[in-house]
């Protein structure tokens, strides 16, 4: 199992800030579609995604256990 | 603890004491504070939000790249979470080096990189709505809670 991660505006689209979900293998951008899908709401363009706390880039392939995060624009400071 | 996130308001000494060394010869503060008027626009109060285990290891980052860069530099930054009224501190960062020059830029540079890379957001709160702030140069807002299409080539 995975966990995904919304903050911002887009736990507000999904209502929740954390999801559990298996997205063992897949890709960032495979993600991102099934997330679409699930949440019509839901808008990630201009959006980063960030594995176990570090930026992943749309090809990056999530392991069993890993946790994906959407961030989108920050504006800290 | 020199990089942290606070739900709490934040003691400005307390911050600049964690770079306090013997071999320094200045210390710069940046002590970021909450904007009533924003292009003429009135902000009643700000909710920040942070990924916050990802935003210490980012802070932490810039800690490493300002070491790397400025030599003897010792760092220490805190931002604050939660709702913040006008005139609240939302960030403090401390800087010391062995000489002035070196203290300012870097002090400089760490805020520009906590807008660029640190998942911080601020949802602005006013008379008439409120809005996540959707960039890091704070000139964009997204009425619609996301980006439209114009937004995204700037």
């Amino acid at each position: 199992m995975n966990k995904v991660l919304f903050f911002a505006h887009l736990k507000d689209a999904v209502g929740e800030e954390v999801i559990e979900l298996d997205t063992n293998g897949k890709s960032v951008v495979e993600i991102k579609e099934l997330m679409k899908e699930k949440y019509p709401a839901l808008n990630l363009e201009n959006v980063m995604a960030a594995i176990n706390e570090e930026f992943a880039s749309d090809e990056d392939i999530l392991q069993a256990g890993d946790t994906i995060a959407f961030i989108p624009p920050v504006s800290g400071g | 603890m020199n990089y942290s996130i606070a739900k709490e308001p934040i003691i400005v000494q307390e911050v600049i004491d964690k770079v306090v060394q013997r071999e320094a010869g200045a210390i710069t503060t940046f002590i970021g504070t909450v904007r009533e008027l924003t292009h003429g626009k009135k902000t009643l109060y700000l909710i920040y939000e942070a990924y916050e285990s990802m935003a210490v290891k980012k802070l932490e980052q810039i800690g490493k790249e300002i070491k790397e860069r400025w030599d003897g530099a010792d760092v220490a930054i805190t931002h604050r979470v939660g709702k913040l009224d006008i005139t609240d501190i939302a960030v403090v960062i401390a800087v010391s080096t062995p000489h002035r020059a070196d203290a300012y830029e870097a002090n400089r540079y760490a805020i520009e990189r906590i807008k660029e890379i640190v998942p911080i957001w601020k949802k602005e709160h006013w008379e008439d709505g409120q809005k996540w702030i959707g960039n890091q140069l704070e000139t964009v807002a997204y009425p619609t809670g996301k980006p439209e299409e114009s937004d995204l080539n700037e």
